[in-house]
């Protein structure tokens, strides 16, 4: 999976760079989210502008960052929802888990 | 409704979700008739395929690059049936709690989903595997 990482002043933003985020591709999302822990690095913004379609592994595979995030005192939040993605979201009830952003930039505004 | 039938094979990886999701979309997009939300229902159709071949992939066939999935995808009767045949000693099928009761586990909802998207579920031994058939009315 091609995953963009940028270094913001208030958090790293992640873009994932493919249409489907699935079984096949989301272990590796999961560890690049880990390696940006192992650097310290807990306050994360995933974009998925570019994602049409997720399965639960990639759902799986947020979850994990979120959690992560979360234990080491960060945070993990998500910008650029496309409605059939956000309608997983729903159907899985993980909106209520995630914090959701119209925008990149209201997503790292967010942490300042 | 025409009647339609589509036959598959594929190498045990995931690598081949993306194709068949594919067509899985394009069948939804063809249908003759169909009076729902098509993007909604190609959506669906790709998400239930890649949930049940994932299953099949690693849990029934468990990873095991010799063996194969076949999928079939058929429209008879108004309904649209889809069946996923691995080659394994089957998986944990059981309905699931609710997604509220487990928010924070990271596998799990495959099973939940395909339930919610599809009318009928049903998991079944072959002479060789099993078979997952999946059905939905689509009237």
């Amino acid at each position: 999976m091609i995953v963009q990482i940028e270094e913001k002043d208030t958090a790293v933003l992640i873009t994932v760079k493919e249409e489907r985020l699935d079984a096949h591709n989301s272990g590796e999302l999961k560890t690049q989210m880990l390696n940006l822990f192992e650097e310290g690095k807990n306050s994360l913004v995933v974009n998925l502008e570019e994602v049409r379609f997720v399965d639960s592994s990639g759902l799986g595979a947020l979850v994990s960052g979120f959690k992560n995030a979360s234990a080491r005192s960060g945070s993990l939040k998500l910008c650029n929802l496309q409605p059939q993605v956000k309608s997983m979201f729903e159907l899985t009830r993980l909106h209520r888990v995630f914090e959701i952003f119209p925008n990149v930039d209201e997503a790292l505004a967010s942490f300042s | 409704m025409e009647k339609l039938d589509i036959d598959i094979r594929v190498p045990n990886q995931t690598r081949y979700l993306g194709l068949i999701g594919r067509v899985g979309e394009d069948v939804a997009h063809t249908l003759r008739g169909y009076r729902g939300d098509r993007e909604e229902l190609a959506y669906h159709v790709n998400l239930v395929l890649t949930e049940a071949i994932t299953n099949a992939i690693r849990h029934a066939n468990e990873d095991d690059p010799d063996k194969e999935i076949r999928v079939s995808i058929s429209v008879d009767r108004g309904r649209l049936i889809i069946r996923v045949f691995d080659q394994g000693a089957g998986f944990d099928f059981k309905d699931r709690s609710s997604p509220e009761f487990r928010s924070l586990d990271e596998h799990g909802r495959g099973v939940y989903i395909i339930r919610s998207l599809m009318d009928s579920v049903e998991y079944r031994q072959t002479d060789s595997g099993h078979v997952l058939e999946m059905i939905k009315d689509l009237n």
